[in-house]
Formats: C-alpha cells, sequence, structure tokens
C-alpha cells in the first residue's frame, strides 16, 4: 500500500473503492496493458484474452443487482476467540483488511433484484485476508439465508476463498457444518439456491456451501478445488493436468452445471430465479 | 461375524509382551532410557538377587512417577505427536475392543470401494449401532490398504450411504474420527472432492437418529468434519483436531516449516482446549502414557462415553435430534 492510500484509507468520510484507483493495469493473464476505466466497463474482464479478474462484494452488488439494492449488515461476532498471533497479532491483519476493504469481513451479503426477481446475493471478497471463513463470514452466511427465507426468496452466493480462516483453528473448521444447517433450512423452506464459484475458491469453503447449490455456476477459468496444487504435487510427486481444477475441468467432470462468462452471469442468474423461485402463495 | 472382529491389530493377542515394546516418542527419552536400565537389571537378576529386585521396584516407580508427571503437562504438540503415535489404538482395535457381531458395509454404489473409512453395522454394550470410522493401517501393506486413513470421495459417499441406512432403519450412528485429512490428488478433485465432503457433513446433518462422534487421534480439517458433525463430539485425552495441521499452519502463516509447535499451541488443538471452546462435549480419559500404553483400558472409557451419550439421546424424538444438532453448530460463533 503506497503512503497515498494509507492517508487516503484513514479518512474514513472518503468512500472506499474495491477497484483499483490506477489509470492503466497489467491483464495478469495476458500482461497486456489495459486502460482501468476500459477493464472496468468490461466488468473487470480483460479486452484481450478474457480473463476473469477478481472483484469485489461492492462491484459484484453493482453488476448482478438492480440498482436500488440494500447492503445488509454485517453480524456481530466474537473477535479474536483464541487471542492468535503468528508472524502478526489477528486483529492487527484484520484492522489492515479493514482498512482496505468497504465491508467489515469477507463475506457482504445485499438484498434487492436482479431482472426484477427478487434475491439475496452474497459476495465473498478476495481482497479481505484472501475471503476466509472465519466466524463472521459463518454468520454472514448464516444471515444472508435467514434473510432469504423471511423475504421469501432465493439465496445467490459468489465464492472467492483460499478455505478456513486458520486464526481462528477449530472456530473456522465449525462453520463448515454451521452453513450447511443454513442450507438446509433454505432448502426445507423451498428457496433456490444458486452458487457462482469465482477464483479462486478451494479448501473449507469448497468442501460446504460452495458445493451445495440446486445450480453450481463457474467464472471462466476460476480455480476451484478442496486441495491446494502444491499439496497435491506434493503429496503425488506428479505433474498436475493442463487446467486442473480450473471451471472448466470441472464442468467436464460433473462438478459445475455450467460455466457462464461475466457478460451473461446477470441474465443466466435472472432466468434461473424466473424457473426456480416460489409461487407467490395465494 | 467373528472373522470380521479379527482385522489387523497390533495388540497383544498373538502374546507378546506389549510393553515392552512400546516406541518411544522423542520427549519421553528420559523415561525410555530408565525403562532401558530397568529391562537390563531385570536380565541380569533372574530372581535370585533380593537387593536387584528392591532396586528394580525403586526404578520402576521413578519411571511411572515420571511418565504420569510429563503426560500431566503434554504440551499441544507433544499431544499431536502421541496423537499419531505408530501404536496408538486404531478404529480397528476399537472395533475388536468393545463392538461386537459386525458386519462391514461396503461401497459406495457409484466408483468404488475406499478402505480409509470403514462402516457396518455393530453392536455396543448389546446397543445396535451404525458404526462409520477412518482406519489408518498399522504396518505399511494395511498403511497402504487405508490409505493412511487419508480418504476419497468414494469413502464419503459411502458414510453417506450408511448413514442414511442407519436414519431409515432407526440406528444410531457412532463415528470414529482418525484421519491427517481428507486425500489431496488428482482423482480425488476430479470425482468431486469438496462436494462428497459438503454432502457427508449434510448427511449428518440431515440423521434423524442420534449421532455421537469420537475423535481417536487426528482430526484433520474437513475430512474429519464430514463424519464429525454429530449431536455429541467426544474427544480422546491426548486427540487434537484443528483445521490444518501444525505443520500445514506452520508454513502457510508462518512461510517456515519449524513453527509447527508454535501452531499448534496458537490454533488450540488439544481435546481440553476445544473443551473450553464449547466444540466438543466430553473428553475420554486414556492410561497414563497414552492410549497405546493400554488399549483396552481406554476402549473400555471410550465404551462408557459413547453409551452415556447414546442414553442421553435415546430419549430425544427424531425432531429434537436434528435441531439439537443444528442448535449446537449454529451457536459457534454466534453472540
Amino acid at each position: 500500500m503506497s503512503w497515498l492510500d494509507k492517508v487516503r484509507n484513514s479518512l474514513s468520510s472518503l468512500a472506499k473503492s474495491d477497484t483499483p484507483d490506477t489509470l492503466w493495469m497489467k491483464c495478469p493473464s495476458c500482461g497486456e496493458m489495459l486502460f482501468a476505466k476500459d477493464f472496468e466497463a468490461n466488468l473487470s474482464v480483460c479486452t484481450k484474452c478474457e480473463h476473469h479478474g477478481r472483484i469485489g462484494a461492492k462491484t459484484r452488488f453493482d453488476q448482478l443487482l438492480d440498482a436500488g439494492y440494500t447492503v445488509l449488515a454485517a453480524p456481530k461476532v466474537p473477535e479474536n476467540p483464541l487471542n492468535f498471533r503468528d508472524t502478526k497479532k489477528y486483529p492487527d491483519r484484520l484492522k489492515a483488511a479493514r482498512a482496505a476493504n468497504p465491508y467489515p469481513d469477507a463475506l457482504t451479503n445485499a438484498l434487492g433484484t436482479i431482472e426484477g426477481a427478487k434475491a439475496v446475493l452474497g459476495v465473498q471478497d478476495f481482497k479481505f485476508m484472501g475471503g476466509s471463513m472465519g466466524m463472521a463470514v459463518g454468520e454472514a452466511f448464516v444471515a444472508g439465508v435467514n434473510t432469504a427465507i423471511a423475504e421469501n426468496c432465493a439465496y445467490v452466493i459468489c465464492t472467492a476463498a483460499g478455505g478456513a480462516r486458520m486464526q481462528e483453528g477449530i472456530l473456522s473448521l465449525m462453520q463448515m457444518p454451521k452453513t450447511t444447517v443454513a442450507t438446509r433450512r433454505l432448502a426445507a423452506a423451498g428457496l433456490p439456491y444458486i452458487v457462482v464459484l469465482t477464483d479462486p475458491t478451494t479448501g473449507g469453503v469448497t468442501a460446504s456451501y460452495a458445493m451445495l447449490g440446486d445450480v453450481q455456476i463457474a467464472e471462466p477459468g476460476a480455480l476451484i478445488g478442496f486441495a491446494g496444487q502444491r499439496v497435491i504435487q506434493d503429496t503425488i510427486r506428479e505433474k498436475l493436468p493442463d487446467g486442473f481444477q480450473r471451471a472448466e475441468y470441472l464442468h467436464a467432470h460433473g462438478m459445475v452445471d455450467m460455466v457462464v462468462h461475466r457478460k451473461d452471469l446477470k441474465g443466466t442468474l435472472a432466468m434461473l430465479l424466473g424457473y426456480l423461485a416460489r409461487k407467490e402463495v395465494a | 461375524m467373528s472373522e470380521y472382529n479379527v482385522v489387523s491389530s497390533p495388540s497383544g493377542d498373538d502374546g507378546t509382551d506389549w510393553m515392552s515394546m512400546i516406541s518411544f516418542l522423542d520427549f519421553e527419552k528420559p523415561i525410555a532410557e530408565l525403562e532401558a536400565r530397568i529391562a537390563e537389571l531385570r536380565a541380569t537378576a533372574d530372581g535370585s538377587a533380593l537387593d536387584i529386585d528392591s532396586e528394580i521396584g525403586k526404578l520402576e516407580k521413578k519411571s511411572a512417577g515420571m511418565l504420569a508427571a510429563t503426560y500431566a503437562k503434554l504440551t499441544p504438540w507433544q499431544k499431536t505427536q502421541v496423537a499419531r503415535h505408530p501404536q496408538r489404538p486404531h478404529m480397528v482395535d476399537y472395533l475388536r475392543l468393545i463392538f461386537t457381531d459386525f458386519v462391514p458395509l461396503a461401497g459406495d454404489r457409484t466408483y468404488g470401494e475406499d478402505a480409509a473409512i470403514i462402516g457396518g453395522l455393530a453392536t455396543l454394550d448389546g446397543r445396535k449401532v451404525m458404526l462409520i470410522g477412518h482406519e489408518k493401517g498399522h504396518d505399511t501393506p494395511s498403511r497402504i490398504k487405508h490409505n493412511f486413513g487419508s480418504a476419497k470421495p468414494e469413502g464419503y459417499r459411502k458414510a453417506i450411504r450408511l448413514m442414511q441406512m442407519a436414519s431409515k432403519f432407526g440406528l444410531p450412528v457412532v463415528t470414529l474420527v482418525d484421519t491427517a485429512g481428507a486425500f489431496p490428488g488428482i482423482e480425488a478433485e476430479e470425482r468431486g472432492q469438496a462436494e462428497a465432503i459438503a454432502r457427508s457433513t449434510e448427511a449428518c446433518l440431515a440423521l434423524e437418529v442420534p449421532m455421537v462422534a469420537a475423535i481417536l487421534g487426528e482430526g484433520g480439517s474437513g475430512g474429519a468434519v464430514a463424519i464429525a458433525a454429530a449431536n455429541k463430539v467426544l474427544m480422546l485425552e491426548h486427540s487434537i483436531y484443528s483445521v490444518i495441521s501444525p505443520e500445514g499452519a506452520s508454513s502457510i502463516l508462518w512461510r517456515t516449516s519449524d513453527k509447527a509447535a508454535d501452531a499448534a499451541t496458537a490454533m488450540k488443538v488439544t481435546a481440553q482446549d476445544l473443551l473450553a471452546l464449547k466444540v466438543i462435549d466430553a473428553i475420554v480419559p486414556e492410561p497414563t502414557g497414552g492410549a497405546h500404553r493400554d488399549p483396552a483400558v481406554t476402549a473400555r472409557a471410550l465404551a462408557d462415553a459413547l453409551c452415556r451419550e447414546l442414553s442421553v439421546l435415546a430419549a430425544y424424538t427424531p425432531a429434537e435430534i436434528v435441531r439439537q444438532r443444528e442448535d449446537r453448530f449454529l451457536a459457534i460463533g454466534s453472540r
């Protein structure tokens, strides 16, 4: 972070944005120099190679929800329950992540409509401590689902996470069954649960709510898996196949319903909600 | 069905003196040295010299005292080593020691049979249950057969099948957890390791029958929780349960391989820590020096603890059983 960002982030009156504020940027996939405004206008997809860039909650809400949505308040959870420190104290890591991001943890929900169809949309932000799932993410997931049940609408989530938040130890692991309780309740209410797997989604997040959708969508090229590639390579000592754990690979192996380009995502979600939405009770 | 009960086991069935073959861990070195001296004295004594006998008695007392003192204050990293002790009793040992009339059930009906997870119908102190658990194996051939207790998707899908069968026939589910983690491999990813774990966790939560899980040695991450989302969760006194191995946390958070001991402490992986955090419900005591020094006594304590929980849960209606399990996990991390 530059000194300017630090100063800017310390001024709470300035709205924090989760998009780059530099003029030019380099595509992380093909290396093409892109005019940042063009990249953003193209939904953060590279105009040359179609690489889907990682985007935060605010940008995602704007891309997928109709204007006039409401961002839901983040539930309060106990912070630093293990009094954890590695090379840094966990509260210091949280503070730094909050200074650099618009929302207080890695999963944020908004209530709105997708081409007119009501839905709660949850977005995980990889920029917030790798999108990692701790108690705040688990609790936000449950809250998002509860709002969907109360509003009698679908819960749609865009996942992005390296996995569980290690700084919360076993309590992060326990978010796997906890979020699964929520998906079961949504199912019991007869409401749709749609998962959009974005780059990257791995570890305990993939092994819980990210794989339990009624419909599983993946963004092109997204890394999706349970184990990390280095761990696999260290275990089996073989070269990993081309495209291993990428969205298209998961599609070929029957793990996702479809790989959808970002420009078609909103329309696809709207169509799915049209089919799956709960019929109004007379 | 007795032939199924005779599964590979490191215990003293064959008449060997188990205690004399104990492998000592690094931190047990002073005890190992003392035990070696006792054995040496015994070899020279041949029962004739009384003063040697009394010397042996003194040393044995000292050794027992050192063992008790060491095990009373094991660090989280030492507990990790005890939990992974090569002679620590496994699923198959408990199966032989406390369960009877075991009928093994195999296969996921989709792809294959995964011996990293063993399952079947079993009887525990007169109670008919569905038993599911990880098996690591105890020597090279059996470790390969059981893939060191690291299950692939078909293992979890077998667990799902057996849990659903248990629910259908009103049998309580007992799971014995002992895995370093789900298998990280190409074919496991290809066949949907993440989905299999997620669905297995979901199957636990859907059970309309009581479910009790016990962590025997290692409760390694998602591979453990997939069969441990139970009404009651127990841990053996020196077992560990963790989101990632201490070594893994060391390499990711400290970016070095030698901070595993610090990581084990920081992550709070011990049964005692997890009871305090209310993640588990009870601790099953182990004999002084760990479960491997007396598998039969450990197994009896485990059976008693399992039966205690099953008796309490037997009074619940199916709706109450589901609700209690849901509330248990919803409470973790909410204010």
